[in-house]
């Protein structure tokens, strides 16, 4: 009886993560069993690419929107590190790694400088975020007014291609990185402390919690989320971009991915594990309207429209509700 | 007794704007005593606990604990020196398990991680204590209701090894059994030698645990005395600072015979509400009785249109009415009101001025084609705040600067502006001052003296005694016993809320 | 003391709150720093021209206010905008009444996107921010379709450029006056109408309005509604204006619409803010963006100018309330 009763709690927990784990599955599942190659590991390595970047990316949203804040210039730092990297991580093995390594600096930093307005500039993260934004976008292209430059091709391509043959190394690296940042991160004081200010700061503060450590990290660890997804944009591409319309959908796909994923947008709920298949998931969309030889056309009215259902899904849940106040939350 | 307390505060102070919250406030708190703390709303009671738990800094003033000045910059500062307090508003994470929250502010960690294992056993150690072993250290705190989520606070601050331990209002969320069980609890604590200020608004509670007592009053300390010393009589007369008359107007002698204005039959609801049939006429105040969560407040809701697919017929006039939403039950073929549970989410707009808050549930008359007639709206809006006594520096000021007893009113007034027939009341005194309270006793009565229909649930079985004509007691989603008249008595009360039989026989109740 | 002497005051002087005389003060200082590079800054043609360009930000802001008063946010502004353009351009290619419709059916389209916003934020309870993303990514996908992720060829008919760069009254375009209107209405709604006051109510605490009896859904969704409107209407006068519709034309206009609302005092969390502070917040944005361009700043500087100033101004009258 006990036993059961820790499996219904934990489930309960975890329900928002296993839905969108269920989701992409049965996407990738139908894609795979569509494709003409069916499931081969060049097929899962293309996905895993293109699927891996988004998923950078909306890992950085969740740790911000966890804290019940939002981060609207995750695409431009992105955008802003992919421009760095195209400058930088080229040359000699230590160069490269340098030059990696500074890339990782730059996007923590502008995560920080995110964190630092919200906490002690007390602004909201929404408007302070388009802000930052515009200026790391400012950044990008001054770096880069136009497309250009080149990166270590090695690197590039040993992190775009497979393990053993079979696995992508990009989906390695993206399970390493929630391996050393998210796990710990979730698992300590300060990320318990983040989900505790996401879920009420009034209680969160009355309870000695350390929130401003919190939002610090969550903020902090997003710019270098962001920045590894900038890396990583830079290796399929072998070229820096100041593209602005790509930086924005990145953010408002990091957004949508996050809420298939079931990490709630009023904060305190959900996982970061989610949110990557959430990305994946959204990813996927695309790559079914191929399969089924649709016209690329169509790609953003069907990525919408499975956005509107997956976000209705949620609504059905307000059937069962039988006291309206509930609906106010 | 130890002749040096265990903390001390001299002549501290606190301002906020040109407020006096605290004046040169004095208090000594000595180990293995429970110190009950006694004021009305407004008294310096929460700012005293405040300072005392590092939630603000005092102006001016010294606090000692054990002889040696100290001084709190966080409430983490406090929690750290010993003094731990439970507050009024529920300091709980709600989206965090119940062992996260218990052991929140210092987790055994390994490798820098949580140990959740041996953070689960600590959670279990201290629900034990609280008195609360029941709970499931996995479960999330939203889904648990109000009464347990209160108990683990009161883990919480145990798992915090306090040698001060602070209760402001932590029992006006529980069920008469949980507050018996955190009795308990706090007397062994006493007895292992911590100090506990207690501070409730129920004074028997107070009159059953402290040993010493201190009143507030207008932000100063007013007395402190031995429990047992002064009558209950005395002790309000010290909080109010004014001679204390019979707090509840007279009930008037016999109804007779009138039409029921509002009825229910077999009201049903999922589980919380079972087959409930009840009447209310005009002139009537009939109250809600019995345990707290009984479904008194689904029953409240349910009739004002906020429950859905709610089985049974409620009739008004006599005729069955539809109630899908407020806008339905407020309007002028119903006309009715309900004052809801927490002025503060449900009742006002704290950062609106008074002006909108008041007219906000009564716009439609005071508008034409959806545009507001300003010189109607002046006119209604100093009705009310004439008939309330609303002490507040215009109408345009924000509503959230009133004291707590004058946003009380305000939600009342709000209502009233809409001249309702009907007039539902869900605890509407709950940490109100009493000299509000009496104001809005006597306001109840003149409403129903001038037509209007009154159901009233109430926690405080004095206000169920003092105020209605009839009291339908209620126990686990049904109308157990209705009370009339003379036969509201708090033993009655106390028999059919908890549900026993022999009251109605005349046999002893047994030992309570 | 003081407060009891403000109570006097008449009202729409005590509405002024400081943000929004921080705003008017920022657009003179702007103007100032303008004025020090070039002489042509105080002269009445640029400040028409400025109001032109800030009219078809306003009328867009517009909406964009009503919406976040409600402590929601419209994301779906860039496509609806497009959309506005495009509808009615699609119909003006049409002789007799089809064509005269043109404007209202914009307008239209861009209303009924905003109803779907109003009905997932109001009936289904989905977070603004989710939905209005979702119909933006709608929105998109059917004109790329119905362009063929072209600019489409349909011109803007002649009451869209009257609309936009027609001149009443001469030497003030027209799209000043739709503004003036559209921010009129704004003002009579918020301050005049039940409508209004339930917004604010809807803005402060949902779950308070709803147990007054205020139908807090249906408000939501009608603003929403508006949103959408207003957002297509900003959409037709910017086709009149460029005598065509183009794709991705709205993408400039969601982020300056979000900083003008902001940057003019409303609370991004709702319940609280003026229209006054809007149309200063408009002006702001306009200015700033006109005087770095004039300063033939390269476009990575206006950028991170543009950034940097917002995050100035806002650090100074936008901080929200310490906590406790």
């Amino acid at each position: 009886m006990g036993k059961f009763n820790d499996w219904r709690y934990w489930y309960a927990e975890q329900k928002g993560t296993l839905l969108a784990i269920a989701i992409f599955v049965f996407m990738f599942v139908v894609y795979c069993s569509n494709h003409p190659a069916g499931f081969t590991a060049n097929v899962v390595q293309t996905a895993a690419n293109k699927g891996v970047l988004l998923a950078f990316v909306a890992l950085a949203q969740s740790l911000v929107v966890i804290t019940s804040g939002i981060d609207l210039s995750v695409g431009m730092t992105f955008t802003l590190c992919n421009c760095l990297a195209s400058w930088l991580v080229v040359g000699s093995p230590w160069q490269v790694a340098f030059g990696v390594v500074v890339v990782l600096i730059v996007g923590a930093l502008c995560g920080a400088v995110n964190g630092l307005l919200v906490i002690y500039g007390r602004l909201q993260p929404i408007v302070a975020t388009i802000a930052t934004g515009a200026i790391y976008y400012g950044l990008a292209l001054a770096l880069r007014p136009s497309p250009g430059g080149s990166v270590d091709e090695t690197l590039a391509d040993a992190l775009t291609g497979r393990v053993f043959g079979v696995i992508p190394s990009s989906l390695v690296a993206l399970f390493i990185t929630v391996l050393v940042i998210w796990v710990p991160y979730s698992r300590s004081v300060t990320g318990r402390a983040s989900y505790a200010v996401g879920s009420s700061e009034t209680a969160a503060y009355m309870s000695g919690v350390p929130i401003q450590r919190a939002k610090f990290a969550a903020y902090t660890l997003s710019g270098l989320l962001a920045s590894m997804g900038g890396l990583f944009l830079t290796f399929f591409t072998y070229t820096g971009e100041a593209a602005y319309a790509s930086g924005n959908a990145y953010t408002l796909f990091s957004i949508a991915a996050v809420v298939l994923g079931g990490v709630s947008l009023f904060g305190g709920k959900g996982s970061a594990i989610g949110a990557i298949f959430g990305a994946l998931a959204f990813r996927t969309i695309g790559d079914l309207l191929f399969v089924f030889d649709f016209d690329p056309l169509w790609q953003p009215l069907f990525q919408g429209i499975v956005l509107v259902l997956a976000v209705s899904l949620g609504a059905f849940g307000l059937f069962r509700i039988r006291n309206r106040l509930e609906w106010f939350g | 007794m130890v002749d040096q307390p265990l903390f001390r505060m001299e002549q501290v102070s606190k301002r906020y704007g040109g407020v006096h919250a605290l004046e040169h406030a004095d208090l000594d708190v000595y180990a293995g005593q429970i110190h009950g703390i006694l004021g009305e709303n407004g008294a310096g009671k929460s700012t005293l606990i405040k300072i005392m738990s590092g939630v603000v800094a005092p102006d001016e003033g010294r606090m000692e604990i054990d002889g040696k000045p100290i001084s709190f910059a966080t409430p983490a500062a406090a929690n750290k020196a010993g003094v731990v307090c439970i507050f009024q508003e529920l300091s709980l994470v709600p989206d965090l398990s119940v062992a996260d929250n218990i052991i929140i502010s210092d987790p055994p960690t390994r490798f820098g991680m949580i140990d959740r294992a041996k953070q689960r056993k600590l959670a279990e150690q201290a629900l034990a204590r609280a008195g609360a072993g029941d709970i499931h250290p996995q479960a999330l705190v939203k889904d648990l209701p109000l009464s347990r989520r209160q108990m683990v606070e009161i883990a919480k601050a145990l798992a915090r090894n306090p040698r001060i331990l602070i209760l402001d209002e932590a029992t006006s969320a529980l069920t008469a059994a949980d507050v018996s069980r955190v009795f308990v609890v706090l007397k062994k604590l006493r007895e292992e030698g911590l100090a506990i200020l207690y501070i409730s608004h129920r004074m028997h509670e107070i009159s059953e645990l402290a040993d010493v007592c201190t009143v507030f009053r207008n932000g100063r300390k007013i007395e402190t005395y031995k429990a047992g010393a002064k009558t209950s009589t005395q002790v309000v007369e010290l909080m109010i600072g004014r001679e204390y008359k019979n707090v509840f107007p007279p009930k008037p002698e016999v109804h007779g015979k009138v039409e029921p204005i509002l009825q229910c039959k077999n009201l049903s609801w999922t589980n919380r509400l079972k087959d409930l049939t009840l009447s209310v006429s005009p002139g009537e105040i009939v109250g809600l009785g019995g345990l707290d969560g009984q479904g008194q407040r689904e029953l409240l809701l349910a009739l004002f249109g906020v429950l859905r697919s709610y089985s049974g017929d409620i009739l008004v006039d006599g005729k069955p009415v539809s109630m899908s939403s407020p806008g339905v039950a407020k309007s002028a073929s119903v006309g009715m009101a309900l004052i809801p549970e927490d002025r503060k989410t449900e009742g006002l707009m704290l950062p609106m001025t008074v002006r909108e808050n008041l007219s906000f549930a009564s716009l439609a008359r005071i508008s034409s084609y959806g545009i507001v007639n300003r010189a109607r709206e002046d006119v209604l809006l100093d009705e009310m705040i004439k008939l309330l006594a609303i002490k507040t520096a215009g109408p345009d000021i924000p509503v959230g600067a009133l004291s707590g007893g004058n946003q009380q009113k305000v939600v009342i007034a709000k209502w009233l502006m809409n001249k309702p027939r009907i007039i539902l009341l869900n605890d509407p005194t709950r940490g109100i001052d009493v000299g509000t309270k009496q104001e809005i006793y006597a306001l109840l009565r003149q409403l129903a003296d001038a037509g209007a229909a009154i159901i009233f649930y109430s926690t405080d079985y004095d206000e169920l005694i003092g105020c209605c004509d009839r009291v339908q007691v209620m126990y686990d989603g049904m109308i157990k016993r209705e009370l009339v008249g003379a036969e509201i008595t708090e033993r009655a009360l106390i028999a059919s809320a908890l549900n026993l039989d022999m009251a109605k026989d005349g046999k002893a109740m047994g030992s309570h | 003391m003081s407060l009891s002497s403000r109570t006097y005051l008449p009202r729409y002087i005590r509405s002024f709150d400081p943000a929004v005389l921080a705003a008017y003060g920022c657009i003179v200082v702007l103007l100032l720093i303008g004025s020090l590079y070039s002489s042509n800054f105080l002269s009445i043609g640029y400040l028409v021209q400025q109001l032109k360009v800030a009219s078809f930000l306003g009328v867009i802001a517009t909406g964009m206010m009503l919406v976040i008063l409600l402590g929601q946010i419209d994301l779906s502004v860039p496509w609806v905008v497009t959309v506005g353009a495009m509808m009615s351009c699609a119909l003006a290619g049409h002789v007799g009444l089809v064509g005269v419709l043109a404007v209202p059916f914009g307008i239209f389209c861009g209303f009924l996107i905003g109803l779907v916003n109003g009905v997932g934020v109001a009936y289904l309870r989905i977070p603004s921010m989710i939905v209005t993303l979702a119909t933006n990514a709608v929105a998109q996908g059917l004109m790329v379709v119905y362009t063929g992720g072209f600019s489409p060829k349909d011109n803007a008919s002649p009451s869209m450029r009257y609309l936009a760069t027609g001149e009443l009254v001469p030497g003030i375009p027209n799209s000043v006056f739709c503004w003036i209107v559209v921010g009129a209405l704004a003002v009579f709604m918020l301050n005049k109408t039940t409508f209004g006051r339930s917004i604010y109510g809807i803005g402060n605490r949902e779950r308070a309005a709803y147990l007054s009896g205020i139908n807090t859904r249906r408000v939501v969704m009608l603003t929403f509604g508006i949103s959408g409107g207003l957002a297509a209407l900003g959409g037709v006068l910017l086709a009149g204006y460029a005598s065509k519709a183009a794709q991705s034309m709205g993408d400039a206009y969601l982020l300056p619409a979000i900083a003008a609302v902001v940057l003019g005092g409303t609370s991004i969390l709702g319940g609280r803010g003026t229209y006054a502070g809007t149309i200063a917040g408009v002006l702001l944005i306009t200015l700033l963006q006109s005087i770095l361009s004039v300063m033939q700043m390269p476009e990575f500087g206006r950028q991170i100018i543009y950034g940097v100033v917002i995050i100035i101004m806002l650090l100074f009258y936008g901080r929200s309330k310490l906590q406790v």
